[in-house]
C-alpha cells in the first residue's frame, strides 16, 4: 500500500516539475512542397519572424536551416522544438529548368551545384531527426519514389512522422489521395500559404511529438 | 537507341550495399534502363539518391526510379496472406525495380500489369508499351 502511495506521489511530482519535451523536428519532402513556407508560417505564429526565403523556382532552400527554442502551446500541452528546414530532396537535378524559369547558365549551373549537396546533406540528417513533419503537394501525385523512400527511411528508422499535404488553398488540391496513400499516418491537410488549417496541424503535431 | 537492361537478384544479392548501387548507377549512366528484378532496402534506396547527386554533372541529371509491386491493400485477405508468405520467403527480391537516366525517362507510370515508358526523343515524346 506504501509503495502505490509512494509511486502516485512520485509520479504526480514527476508530472508537475517535468520539463517540457525539446525535440528536434524536421521537414522534409519534394522540392517546391511548401516546406519553407510552412517553416515560415510556424515561425510567424509562434516567434513573429520568418525563417527562409520562398521561390516559385525549385531548390530554394539549398542548405539545412535550423531555428532554436521553438516554443507551442495548446491549452496544457507544451512543445518545446529546434526546427529543422532541408532542402527538397530529388532524384534529379537539370540546370536547364533553371535557365527556362529565367537564371543565367551560370546562376543555374551554380544552383544546381548547391541543390546536389543540399540533397545529400537533407538524407544524412535524416538520422538526427526526433519527429519528421513530410510536406507534400497536395496538387502531385503523392506516390512518387521520393516522398516513398523519404517516408519508408524514416519508418525503418522507428522515427515518428506526420504528413502534411500542403496547398488546398488550390483547386487541384486533393488530401484524400494522400491519405489513401499513406493510411498508417496522420495526415493533415492545410495551406502554408494563407495559414488554413493550421489549428489542426498543430493539434496532429502535438499527438505525434507532444 | 534505348537499351533496357535486366538486372537479375543474384547479380546484386551478394554485393555491398556501394557496389550494389555503383553496379545499377553505371549501368544508367550508359544511358540504359536498369529493371532490378526485386527492390532495394529502404536505406540503399536513399543511398542510391545521394550517389545520383554527387554523379550529377551536365550530361548526366540524374535518374528517374519506380518500384512495381501487386498493391496488397486491395487484395481481399487470402492473397494478402500469400503475399506476406511470398514476401518472407523471397525478401527483397519481391517486385521489379526501373531505374532510368532522368533525360531519357520521361515518366515511368505505376500499374501492376504493364510498364509504361513515355519516352523523349529527338524533343518529340514517343509511347512504348511493354507488357
Amino acid at each position: 500500500m506504501m509503495n502505490i502511495l509512494k509511486k502516485f506521489v512520485d509520479k504526480v511530482f514527476r508530472d508537475l516539475f517535468k520539463k517540457k519535451k525539446h525535440i528536434r523536428l524536421g521537414l522534409y519532402g519534394p522540392p517546391n512542397g511548401g516546406k519553407t513556407t510552412l517553416a515560415n508560417r510556424i515561425c510567424q505564429d509562434w516567434l513573429g519572424e520568418d525563417m527562409g526565403s520562398v521561390s516559385p523556382i525549385a531548390h530554394e532552400t539549398r542548405e539545412i536551416y535550423v531555428k532554436e527554442e521553438i516554443n507551442i502551446k495548446s491549452g496544457r500541452k507544451e512543445l518545446s522544438f529546434n526546427l529543422v528546414d532541408t532542402p527538397g530532396i530529388a532524384t534529379k537535378i537539370d540546370y536547364e529548368n533553371f535557365v527556362k524559369k529565367g537564371l543565367s547558365v551560370k546562376e543555374a549551373k551554380k544552383r544546381a551545384r548547391e541543390a546536389t549537396k543540399g540533397v545529400i546533406d537533407a538524407i544524412k540528417w535524416l538520422d538526427d531527426m526526433d519527429t519528421v513533419i513530410v510536406v507534400i503537394d497536395a496538387t502531385k501525385d503523392p506516390m512518387s519514389q521520393v516522398n516513398i523512400t523519404i517516408i519508408g527511411n524514416l519508418q525503418a528508422r522507428k522515427t515518428p512522422v506526420l504528413i502534411v499535404a500542403n496547398k488546398t488553398d488550390l483547386k487541384k488540391a486533393d488530401v484524400k489521395k494522400i491519405q489513401a496513400a499513406f493510411p498508417q499516418y496522420s495526415v493533415v491537410g492545410i495551406s502554408a500559404r494563407y495559414g488554413n488549417n493550421m489549428d489542426n496541424f498543430y493539434e496532429a503535431l502535438f499527438a505525434i511529438a507532444g | 537507341m534505348l537499351t533496357i537492361q535486366f538486372v537479375p537478384y543474384h547479380e546484386i544479392e551478394g554485393l555491398s550495399q556501394a557496389k550494389k548501387i555503383r553496379k545499377l548507377l553505371d549501368i544508367v549512366k550508359e544511358n540504359k534502363i536498369v529493371i532490378l528484378e526485386g527492390r532495394l532496402k529502404m536505406p540503399e534506396e536513399a543511398e542510391l539518391i545521394k550517389e545520383t547527386m554527387e554523379a550529377i554533372d551536365e550530361r548526366f541529371k540524374g535518374i528517374e526510379t519506380s518500384v512495381i509491386s501487386s498493391d496488397a491493400k486491395n487484395l481481399p485477405f487470402m492473397s494478402k496472406m500469400r503475399g506476406k508468405l511470398v514476401d518472407m520467403l523471397l525478401g527483397e527480391k519481391h517486385g521489379i525495380s526501373v531505374i532510368g537516366p532522368a533525360t531519357i525517362v520521361k515518366e515511368i507510370k505505376k500499374d501492376p500489369n504493364k510498364i509504361q515508358l513515355l519516352l523523349s526523343e529527338g524533343g518529340q515524346k514517343k509511347r512504348r508499351q511493354k507488357k
